[in-house]
């Protein structure tokens, strides 16, 4: 949990709380403290942890950036480090160097596609990306006659679409007409748009399960505060029973995410059990997300309800973050097939093979 | 953080991998020789004594506890594999499971050393069968409203009372059970009782079987008339049972048989939908995967912390609640999903056949090895709310 055991999620703890914390953000309806944040993140080298020194990152293990993700997820992080880190780690595969400043990736759902034409222009539309209006390079996987490939594309040659999640962060349409690139290369042999989904939907799962975390943390806080009857709500049994589930729901999601993440790290290969990981990860986070933020929602009453108490800017964010990448139904479906494909005297063997 | 709730990503590491192919080797061998049909999950009121004898010739059973007593010394995460792997082949365990999974543990910290050499080594060999003794008529969930007295006498106990929905009894060689040796105090309501080894078919035991609404008898009432137990059968503190209770609680709630119940109606849906499902069909199954995936990696790590000697007992009881509670919903999910399967499906049958008998086993799991209410009530301790 809170429990930070390396640097990187360390620093970014401590940036955390002096800069992102989620009451005086909630508080500032200027948004002036974006800047700062993001400044003191990059200044750390956060953004792009997934970026190798020669290719301008920090370099930093896939286990801490997703453990530097769950810490995110705590706070409710609302600036693109996740899509920057992703970004990142989407070019570096194609030994691209990252430029400073925001990124995201494009596509950010396994549907939409973006594709190479000959002249080596790219064209697509691609929605709900996270956060693409603050993003001044894009990272983009497209498909052309000849396979994959990654590109760096600069933010001002797109058309952008301006949107907001459920969670009120940016959540936009980009079309690209004929765009020529920064820089494209080829992705390396066997990488795809699935495996840039399911990287992407495993950050996501870590996001879900911090906010999950923070937000048993402030019902149970909450519930020991609240008095209604002349006694504290927790001392109901209704009440502690919602929390009891809140918590399973929590631990659930956590234990999904982190599995998932410790697999992709030490994959040598995106092979069924690495596919079953992260896929069972983004659809038990969502299922997660849905069932207990309601039940974080329920102890706090109507004040939980309100614009000026912080729990909306996990249990909204939490909802929203289930749509990128491929959502619960997207993977359910996928993983089905997969499974169904396989035969069912393989279903066993593929859920006890580590 | 108020909850420290933790689940690392615990893998199992290399030899358990051996160890359950030799585990799916042997189990393949025993269906081949018609032991059992692993489709056949209604195995509850089979016993099968040389079954359980072959696992224990195996090394199989009292695999973690000392060689001395005639155990192995291997991990929990070992003996995780092998449960696991018996529970999803739907395999006769009836007879050695609660000696293994709990009474062999309670009798390695509590018994006298010589009741350890007489009795562990014939739990490892398979030979014998256990019964935990804790519901009354009148105290099941609070366990520490029993009335089954234990009276001093010489060189021992009388003990006179019920017992009730005692698995395995009828064909159980000892009891694990808690009596009355004193009254509960003002100040502690959980004083006064006292953990004994039982040992069944002797003069003032009579065992009544029980139907239960899956038409099995596997549950019992026990009757103990002047029932004669030594002193040396004491297990553990006289009037001190309460304090020895909670750190077994996470052996008993968090392995894979609290979430594996039922799981052989989902393997016989993948079947029965074959290779291309629909949507629906391929939907409902991606989300019970997952749902199955993740409560193994919780129980998983709840296995590696108990290997790490920590009493996960907060973590155990998370594991049982969702793992119940998705157990005893998956035979409804999989009737819903398999309702526009093809007639033409060559595992109809068995599915149905098997739907039947999980739908009438699915409210038990709830219930029994603590409802889901005790142990909401014991996350909300964990949580600091009581």
């Amino acid at each position: 949990m809170a429990e930070s055991d390396n640097i990187v999620v360390e620093t970014a703890e401590k940036i955390f709380a002096d800069l992102a914390d989620p009451q005086t953000i909630n508080n500032d309806k200027k948004g002036s403290w974006q800047a700062p944040l993001w400044q003191a993140l990059s200044e750390a080298g956060l953004p792009l942890s997934w970026v190798p020194d020669d290719l301008g990152g920090s370099g930093a293990s896939l286990a801490d950036g997703f453990a530097l993700l769950n810490a995110a997820g705590r706070f409710a992080v609302a600036v693109p480090l996740a899509e920057t880190m992703l970004a990142g780690w989407l070019l570096a595969q194609a030994r691209i160097a990252s430029p400073e400043g925001e990124m995201t990736v494009l596509p950010a759902s396994p549907k939409d596609r973006i594709t190479l034409d000959a002249d080596g222009s790219l064209s697509g539309r691609t929605r709900g990306v996270p956060f693409a209006k603050a993003a001044k390079h894009f990272a983009v996987l497209a498909h052309g006659k000849d396979g994959v490939s990654i590109a760096l594309v600069d933010a001002a040659k797109a058309r952008i679409e301006a949107g907001l999640n459920v969670g009120y962060d940016h959540s936009d349409t980009v079309t690209l007409d004929k765009v020529q690139p920064v820089t494209l290369k080829p992705a390396p042999k066997g990488f795809d748009q699935t495996t840039l989904m399911l990287l992407g939907g495993v950050a996501r799962s870590l996001q879900i399960a911090g906010a999950l975390e923070s937000m048993l943390d402030i019902s149970v806080r909450y519930s020991n505060e609240r008095v209604a009857f002349e006694k504290k709500i927790s001392k109901f049994q209704a009440v502690q029973h919602n929390l009891a589930r809140l918590a399973g729901e929590s631990a659930a999601a956590l234990a999904a995410a982190t599995s998932a993440a410790d697999a992709i790290a030490n994959a040598k290969a995106f092979d069924d059990e690495v596919y079953l990981e992260a896929a069972s990860a983004k659809i038990r986070c969502a299922e997660a997300a849905e069932k207990g933020g309601a039940i974080a929602h329920q102890v706090h009453g109507a004040i939980g309800f309100t614009m000026e108490h912080i729990l909306h800017r996990y249990s909204l964010r939490a909802l929203a973050w289930r749509d990128d990448f491929g959502s619960e139904s997207h993977w359910a479906v996928e993983l089905g097939k997969l499974v169904a494909h396989r035969g069912a005297d393989e279903l066993w063997p593929l859920v006890a093979s580590r | 953080m108020t909850a420290a709730l933790r689940f690392d990503p615990i893998r199992l590491p290399e030899k358990c991998e051996q160890l359950r192919k030799e585990v799916r080797a042997f189990l393949a061998e025993e269906i081949a020789a018609g032991t059992f049909d692993p489709h056949k999950p209604n195995r509850e009121d089979t016993d099968a004594p040389e079954f359980s004898r072959r696992v224990g010739a195996k090394g199989w059973l009292g695999m973690t506890w000392p060689k001395k007593y005639g155990g192995q010394e291997r991990s929990f995460l070992e003996r995780y594999v092998v449960t696991e792997e018996m529970r999803v082949a739907n395999a006769p365990t009836r007879r050695f499971f609660v000696a293994d999974r709990q009474s062999g543990p309670v009798l390695l910290k509590y018994a006298p050393e010589h009741i350890k050499m007489e009795i562990l080594p014939r739990i490892c060999r398979g030979e014998i069968c256990f019964a935990i003794g804790m519901s009354e008529p009148n105290s099941g969930s609070d366990l520490f409203a029993a009335k089954t007295r234990a009276t001093k006498t010489d060189g021992g106990y009388l003990i006179n009372g019920t017992k009730i929905w005692t698995s395995s009894a009828h064909i159980a060689d000892y009891m694990i059970a808690i009596f009355r040796t004193s009254p509960p105090t003002k100040e502690n309501r959980r004083h006064g009782l006292t953990q004994f080894l039982v040992k069944m078919k002797q003069p003032g035991i009579k065992v009544n079987p029980i139907g239960q609404i899956t038409g099995q008898y596997e549950f019992n009432e026990v009757v103990f008339t002047d029932h004669f137990i030594p002193d040396d059968h004491v297990l553990g503190e006289v009037d001190g049972a309460w304090k020895q209770a909670t750190s077994e609680l996470a052996y008993e709630r968090s392995g894979p048989e609290r979430f594996l119940e039922t799981y052989y109606v989902l393997t016989e849906l993948v079947r029965a939908v074959g290779p291309n499902p629909d949507t629906r069909s391929a939907e409902g199954i991606g989300r019970l995967v997952a749902q199955l995936h993740t409560m193994r990696r919780m129980s998983v790590s709840v296995a590696g912390m108990l290997q790490a000697g920590k009493e996960p007992v907060v973590e155990a009881s998370i594991v049982k609640d969702i793992g119940t509670v998705w157990e005893q919903q998956l035979p409804h999910r999989v009737r819903d999903l398999a309702a526009f399967v093809e007639e033409t499906a060559t595992n109809r049958e068995t599915l149905e056949r098997q739907l039947d008998f999980a739908i009438k086993t699915a409210p038990k799991l709830t219930i029994q090895g603590g409802t889901t209410e005790v142990l909401r009530g014991i996350i909300a301790r964990g949580l600091g709310l009581r």
